[in-house]
């Protein structure tokens, strides 16, 4: 099936989602996405950070589509017409979204884990206003223990469920899920219980902020005074890969974590005894430093020549709309 | 005053048992589909009918019928939508007190017409009283052969099951009243597949309100196309509306579509008019989600054409100068009403009800609930009502299900058409607390045509 996404055209399977033909072209024209991650099924559709513009339906029902769509849970047709980042109406529903999900986000990145390595962070950087204009009080939980590893910090949640869909992954019942409504929602565990899982780590992996975190690495370090590497294991533990990306600080492993892709997503779940307890660069056999995206902070350490930022292919028209969208943005 | 259809032996004692209500001609249409028509011959009865679904979004019903996935060897199921929770709207519960067969005899028809064996009927969890009377009806049904196993011997299967709702507003959104009637919580669900495709237990299913599955029974007994004659355009047959607010006489009344609005506030057959006597300010024409509109909007169009009953008429000049019918929860305001307080309880409900799965709909109800409670209570600003403007906007088309569109639309519609009026809550803090801004211009005649769409 041929897609067109920002003018850029590409062959994809039938049932492919429009985000996912997006991923496989690569590049600016690549919706965020907050809530959806490929390896949990059911996920996606909740954040709306990716909403596209169908502007051809297909080949054959040229209609556009009436509302913007969630390019996660959209399949694509046959030579359908997708506006990412060329159409105005998208760029300005995706910052009303942004705005929206930092409402209720305390500004605590100075002393929260994620930072550094936060979707949500790109994203305010990305698109949000410098300002708020939300003048009310935010709404706030106490931190709760899921466990003595995993700390859950209600207050930074976004509610994208994501959590919720590696506890039902991970386990044939249900121990993990949402209380309550609307902006009173709160992620919890089954009467507080802890998740006793494997690999019930993954969750702080899958957690696109700082809601999740790991005890063993909380106010450790800040991710950008760590080298990350990449190493494996023969680990017994079933299911588990045992690939993962282990970070340093000096001499020490502080922190191990799963091995992501280019969208913050794992390659495959790691269990909880490759998580918390092996680290020691003995335990492990290192395959070469990670490469990380000289726009990443995390770069930021690694002393790398600076390359000019990469320029979505050589496609004239969407360097126009780049351009445009750059204009649009620093004239805030 | 119009025929009544559905409300024609409303007034006969007894007519909630199953033999009075059967000597009054109940059940005919069971009879006649059942041992005349084939299936999709009701379908296209209902189909020639031009029968609109009455729950609000006004989709043909014989158009969702006849969409309905038929994959052999999967089971199909009919439910129906008694979810009735919009503020304003009270039509479903009176018509399931008074003439509970009516519906379940609605259901027989369109069970047979869409093949299902099974279905549901989902009430609203508050809805205690309404769901004893139904399971009693359906057990006199069930005694005099209209339901069960083969039904008057046409070896039609059919059972009935009422289910109370979770008890919550958004249970009334098809998908996530497929959820809850699944025992899940009751979160929407995204579309693509419709329930045609997937529903209930990722079966072929169909989502129809009370009133939508009551008016088949007229439109077997007399026919699609006598059933079409009724009402005005593509508005055809009655609708059941559910006057309330500062009226003189309200009550849930059967109107042929296509009555206009002003004999429908004022006729002596209708609700006669405002209550002691004082002037209409504002009418909300469909239930708390549509967009509101001031006295002289809702009696005339823009085109100083009347106003009328349909679906055709009050959508008139869009979102600018229209509304919706909606699901017929028609509220009036009197002079003394204040849209600013209204509005604030419409957000706070809304608020209240966001089931918390999508972005904008989660915080974006919450913070319009959060600056119309300033402008409410004297601490708004100028700069506050072009604020919640912008938030609307934002919502509004971004959401999984239509509880963004409906939070939405009442905000936005409320600043368009009052906006002087927010104002002046801002400018007189103090006074506004105590009093209210009154009638201002909202019944003068229309202004020329420029003036009024700004």
């Amino acid at each position: 099936m041929k897609v067109t996404i920002d003018n850029i055209s590409i062959e994809v399977e039938a049932g492919t989602t429009i985000l996912n033909a997006a991923r496989m072209i690569g590049g600016d024209i690549v919706p965020p996405a907050m809530c959806y991650y490929s390896k949990l099924q059911g996920s996606g559709g909740k954040c709306r950070t990716c909403l596209v513009k169908v502007s051809q339906g297909s080949e054959k029902d040229p209609r556009p589509m009436p509302k913007l769509v969630a390019s996660c849970r959209t399949t694509v047709m046959d030579g359908m017409v997708v506006q990412n980042i060329t159409s105005p109406e998208v760029i300005e529903a995706r910052k009303g979204v942004v705005e929206m999900l930092l409402i209720n986000h305390p500004l605590d990145c100075p002393v929260c884990d994620q930072a550094g390595e936060c979707h949500l962070q790109d994203l305010g950087y990305e698109h949000g206003a410098a300002k708020t204009r939300y003048e009310f009080d935010r709404r706030t939980f106490e931190k709760i223990d899921i466990g003595d590893k995993i700390q859950l910090h209600m207050t930074r949640c976004i509610l994208c469920y994501r959590c919720v869909f590696t506890a039902d992954q991970i386990t044939d019942h249900r121990i993990h899920g949402i209380l309550n409504r609307g902006d009173h929602s709160e992620i919890s565990t089954y009467i507080q219980k802890a998740v006793d899982n494997d690999f019930s780590g993954n969750v702080i992996d899958v957690c696109p902020v700082g809601a999740l975190t790991d005890k063993t690495f909380r106010f450790k370090n800040r991710v950008w005074f760590t080298k990350p590497v990449e190493a494996h294991r023969d680990c017994e533990t079933e299911g588990c890969c045992g690939k993962v990306t282990l970070w340093y600080k000096g001499e020490d492993v502080i922190r191990v974590t799963g091995r992501k892709d280019e969208y913050g997503e794992v390659e495959e779940f790691i269990c909880n005894t490759c998580r918390f307890d092996k680290k020691k660069t003995a335990d492990w056999v290192i395959e070469g430093p990670r490469k990380v995206s000289n726009k990443s902070v995390i770069s930021s350490n690694h002393y790398e020549t600076l390359k000019p930022l990469p320029v979505v292919k050589t496609n004239p028209l969407l360097q126009e709309a780049n351009k445009e969208q750059f204009e649009r943005e620093t004239r805030l | 005053m119009g025929r009544k259809l559905l409300l024609e032996h409303i007034n006969v004692p007894g007519i909630n048992t199953f033999d009075v209500y059967r000597s009054k001609g109940g059940y005919a249409s069971v009879e006649k589909a059942l041992k005349t028509l084939s299936p999709d011959d009701v379908v296209e009865e209902v189909k020639k009918s031009g029968l609109r679904g009455r729950g609000g979004a006004g989709f043909p019903t014989g158009m969702k019928w006849s969409f309905l996935a038929k994959p052999e060897g999967v089971p199909r199921y009919l439910v129906c939508n008694g979810d009735e929770s919009e503020p304003g709207t009270f039509k479903d519960r009176y018509l399931m007190t008074h003439i509970p067969h009516l519906l379940i005899e609605g259901m027989i028809v369109a069970s047979y017409a869409l093949g299902a064996k099974t279905s549901y009927i989902y009430l609203r969890g508050e809805m205690m009283p309404q769901i004893r009377i139904l399971e009693k009806a359906i057990s006199e049904a069930k005694n005099a052969g209209f339901l069960g196993k083969n039904i008057l011997g046409t070896g039609y299967d059919l059972e009935l099951y009422v289910q109370p709702g979770g008890g919550a507003y958004i249970c009334g959104e098809e998908t996530a009243l497929l959820e809850s009637l699944e025992g899940k919580r009751g979160n929407p669900r995204i579309k693509p597949p419709f329930p045609a495709i997937a529903g209930l237990y990722g079966c072929p299913t169909v989502v129809n309100n009370v009133e939508s599955i009551a008016a088949v029974v007229p439109i077997i007994n007399e026919g699609g196309e006598e059933y079409a004659k009724i009402g005005i355009g593509r508005s055809t047959g009655t609708k059941l509306i559910s006057a309330g607010g500062n009226l003189k006489r309200p009550g849930v009344y059967e109107i042929e579509l296509g009555v206009s609005v002003e004999d429908f506030i004022y006729g002596d057959d209708y609700c006669q008019g405002i209550a002691n006597g004082k002037r209409l300010k504002a009418v909300v024409a469909g239930g708390s989600s549509v967009p509101i509109l001031p006295a002289n909007l809702i009696l005339k169009t823009i085109n100083n054409e009347n106003r009328l009953m349909s679906y055709e008429s009050l959508a008139d000049g869009g979102f600018a100068t229209g509304t919706m019918l909606g699901s017929g929860g028609f509220i009036a305001y009197d002079e003394d009403q204040c849209i600013v307080r209204n509005t604030w309880n419409f957000a706070r409900f809304y608020h209240h009800e966001s089931c918390g799965q999508c972005s904008p709909c989660r915080e974006g109800t919450g913070w319009m609930e959060k600056v119309l409670h300033r402008l409410e209570y004297g601490h708004g600003k100028m700069s506050d009502m072009d604020l919640l403007v912008d938030v609307s906007k934002k919502i509004e088309g971004n959401t999984i299900c239509p509880l963004g569109d409906a939070a939405a639309w009442p905000v936005a519609s409320a600043i368009r058409h009052f906006r002087d009026e927010f104002e002046w809550h801002v400018t007189n803090p103090s006074i506004a607390l105590t009093s209210n801004y009154g009638l201002a211009n909202y019944a003068d005649p229309l202004p020329k045509l420029e003036a009024a769409e700004a």
